[in-house]
């Protein structure tokens, strides 16, 4: 038998090797890439088809249009589930445990799995925006601002994954944290992803215009080059989405990531 | 003496209102197996746990290979190998890459950690499961996969936490095995156990712990011998009353303790005190003489049960 002591930390290869563990899990599982397809392509039809008939925007633009850029949103925002219901599992299965034994840096164990998790979706993200084309959705203002627009998606789901992580945990279980990953729901829907805000009661348009979900939809529709649909007047989220989602995910990461590594750290101590 | 593997010293650990251990002392020299028995909640995954690095004490002092768990944590990890109560395992990945990625994580490198997987896998007989999902594996392959784990670099201290709680007889054997041979390879090894036979097979220490403190220790031999004696004589039938009644005085003239009939088995026995010994030929003798027929006469060492029941069962009267 041989092994030796390694010394030192690595943290960007054991951040890797993380990613690594739940890349491994999604490949072994590819049904589960596929069920995260589920949700948003069920939306597509029943408010791309069903709703939507009925539906006008603002502006002519053809409603499918203005909803799939809305539904990458929400497989972003979505994505919580799953970091709750994974940072739960661990813990409670003593995962984490095991993990914290291990000469690691605590922070580089949750990035990897952020890293993961990223990764997972920017190919679900990918997968959707196949299905836009075939729904006739366009990318009008060219790659460079489509793939900014990815970018931010990604994003705010990397912001998506700490607040995930340390909810999941304060839950500890996985059962629990199953339960409260379903909350997200209403908070993606009080926004402009299925419908524009304008017709919305005063103080729930207020809520919605300023929903990070409803920042970050403004903000692939404007760099996909979908008509906005905000006047001067409207109010500065929507005016200026792209720095709207940039700050909502800084808030986001800078509270939720020291957050979640002190939960992670700290368990059952 | 070397410096012991593992030691602590007056270690309290509060959660919340609840002590979790009140005081704890425990030392296990280097090479050893030793021993955490004790009721649930008497605090034994506690103890591992502060010495895992999983848990900070409240007050009091540990050291592990060398190395203070709580200046230290870093050191400490690199040394130790942890297998908690759950199998620690991905599930929805095969045995080989849980394997392999714990490798990683410790440092072995991606070819390393290859070679170190195919190695474990070989030698605890779970290659041919080795690119399962551990999804599909049964408890004791899940059990014994997580102890593997915790052998990627060959630990100085492994720490157990109940390694075979829930096992079929033969898993736990192949565990035992493993943790047998482990321990004559240098590593030691900690466990904790609510098996009094686990501890009494394993350990070459036991050591008994109820509400958060040692309550004794020592090898099992020597537990069993604290306790003392168990001797048992059974009648033949039809059992006298006053044939037991006679076994009964000899018993007691014999041994200086009050024995118990039970009637029903014909039997009479009785418990000596500690560091007695009960000579049986004197025994037989006696009882040939006053025309008592036995069937059976035997003198035992008390189960650890026996003694593990009669230690906390003081502990409860002494706290009361």
């Amino acid at each position: 038998m041989s092994a030796t002591i390694a010394v030192g930390r690595k943290p960007v290869s054991d951040t890797w090797t993380l990613t690594l563990r739940v890349l491994l899990f999604y490949r072994n599982s590819p049904a589960l890439v596929g069920m995260s397809l589920g949700a948003p392509l069920i939306l597509l039809v029943m408010f791309g088809y069903v709703f939507g008939s009925a539906i006008k925007i603002p502006g002519g633009e053809d409603y499918r249009s203005y909803l799939m850029p809305g539904l990458f949103v929400l497989i972003a925002v979505n994505g919580i589930m799953a970091s709750m219901v994974g940072a739960a599992r661990d813990l409670e299965r003593g995962m984490a445990d095991r993990l914290r034994t291990l000469p690691i840096s605590r922070t580089a164990t949750l990035l990897g799995q952020a890293v993961a998790d990223v990764m997972a979706n920017a190919v679900i993200i990918v997968l959707m925006a196949g299905v836009g084309y075939a729904v006739g959705w366009r990318v009008h203002d060219g790659a460079a601002r489509a793939v900014a627009a990815l970018g931010l998606l990604l994003l705010l789901r990397f912001a998506i994954v700490w607040a995930g992580f340390s909810l999941g945990m304060a839950c500890r279980r996985e059962e629990i944290a199953a339960q409260a990953g379903l909350l997200v729901l209403p908070i993606s829907t009080v926004s402009n992803v299925y419908v524009p805000t304008a017709g919305m009661p005063g103080w729930l348009r207020t809520v919605a215009d300023w929903n990070p979900v409803s920042c970050a939809a403004s903000a692939a529709r404007s760099l996909f080059g979908d008509t906005l649909g905000a006047a001067a007047t409207s109010p500065w989220p929507l005016v200026h989405p792209v720095e709207a989602t940039l700050a909502w995910s800084a808030a986001l990461v800078s509270l939720f990531m020291p957050l979640a590594v002190r939960a992670f750290s700290t368990h059952g101590r | 003496m070397s410096t012991p593997a593992v030691s602590m010293t007056g270690l309290h650990k509060r959660y919340g209102r609840t002590h979790a251990l009140c005081g704890l002392d425990l030392t296990v020299g280097a090479g050893t197996i030793c021993g955490l028995l004790g009721p649930n909640g008497a605090g034994k995954t506690t103890a591992v746990r502060v010495l895992a690095t999983l848990a900070a004490p409240t007050s009091g002092h540990a050291r592990v290979a060398g190395y203070d768990v709580v200046r230290r944590p870093d050191e400490v990890r690199r040394r130790i190998g942890f297998s908690g109560q759950h199998a620690a395992l991905d599930e929805g990945i095969t045995g080989r890459q849980n394997l392999q990625l714990l490798g990683r994580l410790r440092h072995l490198g991606a070819r390393g950690a290859r070679q170190r997987a195919d190695e474990l896998l070989e030698r605890f007989e779970l290659a041919d499961a080795a690119d399962r999902l551990v999804r599909t594996y049964s408890g004791g392959m899940r059990r014994r996969l997580d102890l593997i784990a915790s052998l990627i670099t060959r630990p100085e201290v492994l720490f157990l936490d109940e390694p075979t709680t829930g096992l079929d007889p033969r898993s736990r054997n192949e565990i035992w095995a493993t943790v047998r041979q482990l321990a004559d390879e240098g590593t030691t090894v900690l466990l904790t156990t609510q098996y009094l036979d686990e501890a009494d097979h394993l350990a070459d220490d036991i050591v008994v712990v109820d509400q958060g403190i040692v309550i004794a220790s020592g090898p099992p031999e020597e537990l069993k011998e604290a306790i003392g004696m168990r001797v048992e004589a059974t009648v033949a039938e039809p059992a006298d009353v006053v044939h037991l009644e006679t076994t009964a005085k000899i018993l007691r003239e014999l041994t200086g303790c009050v024995p118990t009939i039970e009637a029903d088995e014909q039997r009479v026995s009785v418990n000596t005190g500690g560091g007695q010994t009960v000579s049986l030929p004197r025994l037989v003798r006696e009882l040939d003489a006053a025309g008592v027929d036995a069937v059976d006469v035997a003198l035992r060492r008390p189960s650890l049960d026996e003694v593990f029941l009669t230690l906390t069962g003081e502990n409860e009267r002494t706290a009361a």
